[in-house]
């Protein structure tokens, strides 16, 4: 247990020195826009990976909790004038009440069902925020006034980049904890065996609802940031197509793995950026790149290479 | 020490990442025009055309001498319409390729997700994209080429009061242009003497558009305007047929393009529309002054793709031609008095309409510069 603690704690600082130094080596407020957006993704999809990674539930719906933070915190901040941390928290108890309603009946079902039942509640918020033209704008979506804390309102990409990295830390360390807690062994053994969990004395069932709504909350933290820093908001965020990214960024990166989430996003948010010059080929490029991780690399990048050197 | 070599394994992967991404940086050039268009997947017919244009007519003008002697370097991002992509895509422009110009956004939703940074940093911009919320508010750095949804809904209602129509039916599929059509048709109904008697909509992926048919019919309406477009706009003007309808039936300037007649066959015959003169070109009668410049376009394109132009090859056309009368009134590419520029742009004539841009007007172009066209013999034909 002693190792394992320092490998966290060696493992967090690595990750606090790549981000400050990240700024540094960026050549321009472009790469730092890319950057915000890959620590947005990051934070949805550690919050992700403890649902899929450590607790092994899939959810195929999970850019819906990222739409509705981000709409709640523009419709709330836009139409009602509230404060935007205000809305953000409104945005997280929402997010959480709803999750925690869905996730007793949707977590019964395992496998292909529960994959459906994820999938249908995004495709129902989806049609939802595109349909409701009066308050969400529809599907060319609506703007979103900017970040203020405390009258202080982030006035470039730095100042972001600044916020993202903090909370994007705060996330992999409050999940690392999470991981190595009664909670998150209880994850484990219902990830390995419900029925083993149950009679080692785990409430599978109260298990699982925590670690939806964690998740839940970890996207709607991450759409109500991405919401105020874009300045816009689609329904597309919210879409079928947002979830199935996010699934992929976690397995691409590794699965029950918090820095293979992080590096999952990073890479998937950056590389259609590197490809954009040669759109011709990004999608079979994309693709390639992909099914050539997922066949040599089966169990995700960062574990498998770190695999690989302790092997050494 | 299994989350520190998880951790170098990451970082090693990153760093490999942002070299990757930093040898795609391109070199300096005369003048930097930066292009979003959503060439890929449900908008590509919007985007597809755009592209082709912008790269034909960089060419040209490169090969003519450029702008004021400079040449024209195209730096263009394509999406597949996804506003988010190209509001990364705004940012890349402006902070990595430092582009003098920007032309994009082929879609309303594009568009106004690139316009907090385009703002933000102050780059002149002209939109490709429809609904009139791109210019209404005006923003500083932002103007459009395509007539506004409301100017087309005003050419189709003058029409339907000539053929003396007192109750209008309405069918819209769900997208973004639709739902600013409809709101428009509605909104500008009484002001022109009609009332709404049917207000329907389709899914956007719907098949079989007959129920919604039936109850327009049912409501006794003396016209229907369709506000919509792409796929859904063949299915709709298929079932107008099947059913034996007599309606005068309307479509947005979304269908003219001659995809929508190849794709509709007979039905589409009888069907009217509000159509930018490009589409018409050779049918203006001499003296219009639109003539010469959309045969001129029109030949070129064709040429080049052996395609007839759609409306929306015209809107690409027009913003380079706003872009290279701005910067030559401005005498070099200064972003202010390029926007200044833009902004005191005068009796442009252009593939779309008469450009006079004002303060108050980031558009141009208003109701005067549509023709109204019928399908006739699987062609269009100008009505006035």
């Amino acid at each position: 247990m002693i190792r394992r603690r320092e490998a966290r704690r060696g493992g967090l600082g690595a990750l606090a020195a790549v981000l400050l130094v990240l700024p540094f080596v960026l050549p321009n407020t472009y790469y730092l826009n890319v950057a915000i957006l890959a620590g947005l993704n990051a934070i949805a999809c550690i919050g992700l990976n403890l649902l899929i990674g450590y607790a092994g539930q899939i959810s195929l719906g999970h850019a819906a909790f990222f739409g509705i933070g981000a709409y709640v915190s523009a419709i709330l901040t836009a139409g009602q004038g509230w404060p935007p941390v205000l809305a953000l928290l409104a945005a997280l108890v929402l997010n959480g009440a709803l999750a925690f309603a869905v996730a007793r009946p949707i977590l019964r079902l395992r496998g292909h069902y529960l994959a459906m039942a994820t999938l249908g509640l995004g495709i129902i918020v989806a049609i939802v925020l595109a349909q409701e033209v009066r308050l969400t704008g529809g599907p060319d979506g609506m703007p979103v006034p900017p970040l203020v804390l405390l009258g202080w309102s982030p006035p470039g990409e730095a100042a972001w980049y600044g916020i993202v990295a903090v909370l994007l830390w705060i996330a992999a360390w409050l999940s690392l904890n999470l991981a190595r807690s009664p909670i998150g062994r209880a994850l484990a053994a219902l990830n390995a065996s419900e029925i083993a969990a149950a009679t080692a004395g785990v409430d599978v069932a109260r298990h699982k609802s925590l670690v939806f709504v964690l998740s839940a909350l970890y996207a709607s933290l991450a759409g109500s940031l991405f919401a105020h820093y874009a300045g816009f908001i689609t329904p597309a965020k919210a879409g079928f197509l947002q979830s199935v990214e996010l699934v992929t960024m976690v397995v691409l990166g590794g699965m029950a793995s918090t820095f293979g989430a992080v590096v999952g996003a990073a890479i998937l948010t950056a590389l259609p950026q590197i490809f954009a010059t040669f759109h011709e080929y990004e999608t079979i490029a994309l693709g390639a790149i992909l099914m050539g991780i997922m066949i040599f690399l089966p169990r995700g990048l960062v574990p498998s290479l770190a695999r690989l050197a302790g092997r050494r | 020490m299994l989350g520190l070599k998880n951790f170098l394994a990451a970082s090693a992967l990153l760093a490999a990442g942002a070299l990757a991404f930093a040898g795609a940086a391109v070199a300096q050039a005369p003048i930097k025009l930066g292009a979003v268009l959503a060439t890929q997947g449900g908008p590509s017919f919007l985007g597809d055309p755009e592209a082709k244009v912008l790269k034909l007519y960089v060419d040209k003008m490169n090969a003519e001498g450029g702008i004021a002697g400079r040449k024209i370097e195209l730096v263009l991002y394509e999406t597949n319409g996804a506003a988010a992509d190209a509001a990364t895509f705004a940012k890349r422009l402006i902070a990595q390729d430092n582009v003098d110009f920007i032309i994009g956004g082929s879609t309303t939703g594009e568009t106004m997700a690139m316009v907090p940074e385009i703002e933000r940093a102050g780059v002149p911009f002209v939109s490709l994209g429809g609904a009139s919320v791109i210019v209404e508010p005006v923003k500083k750095w932002v103007f459009k080429v395509p007539q506004t949804d409301r100017a087309a809904v005003e050419k189709v209602y003058i029409d339907m009061k000539q053929r003396a129509a007192k109750k209008v039916g309405l069918l819209a599929g769900s997208g973004g242009f639709d739902k600013s059509c409809t709101d428009n048709a509605r909104a500008l109904a009484k002001t022109h003497g009609l009332t709404v008697a049917a207000d329907e909509t389709h899914g956007a992926q719907d098949t079989d558009m007959t129920p919604q048919w039936t109850k327009i019919k049912n409501a006794g309406v003396d016209a229907v305007l369709y506000c919509g477009f792409g796929a859904s706009s063949v299915v709709v003007t298929k079932n107008y047929a099947q059913l034996g309808l007599k309606i005068p039936f309307y479509h947005n300037h979304g269908s003219a393009s001659t995809r929508w007649i190849q794709g509709s066959g007979a039905a589409a015959e009888g069907v009217r529309l509000p159509a930018e003169p490009v589409l018409v070109a050779r049918q203006l009668p001499d003296r219009d002054p639109q003539k010469a410049a959309g045969v001129a376009f029109g030949d070129a394109y064709k040429a080049k793709y052996n395609e007839e132009p759609s409306t929306f090859a015209g809107y690409a056309y027009d913003a380079l031609l706003l872009m290279a009368d701005a910067i030559k009134r401005a005498g070099g590419t200064d972003k202010a008095k390029v926007r200044d520029a833009l902004e005191t742009t005068k009796g442009l004539v252009g593939a779309t309409g008469i450009f006079t841009m004002t303060a108050a007007d980031h558009s141009g172009v208003d109701v005067k510069s549509f023709r109204m066209v019928e399908v006739k013999n699987g062609a269009w034909r100008v009505l006035y």
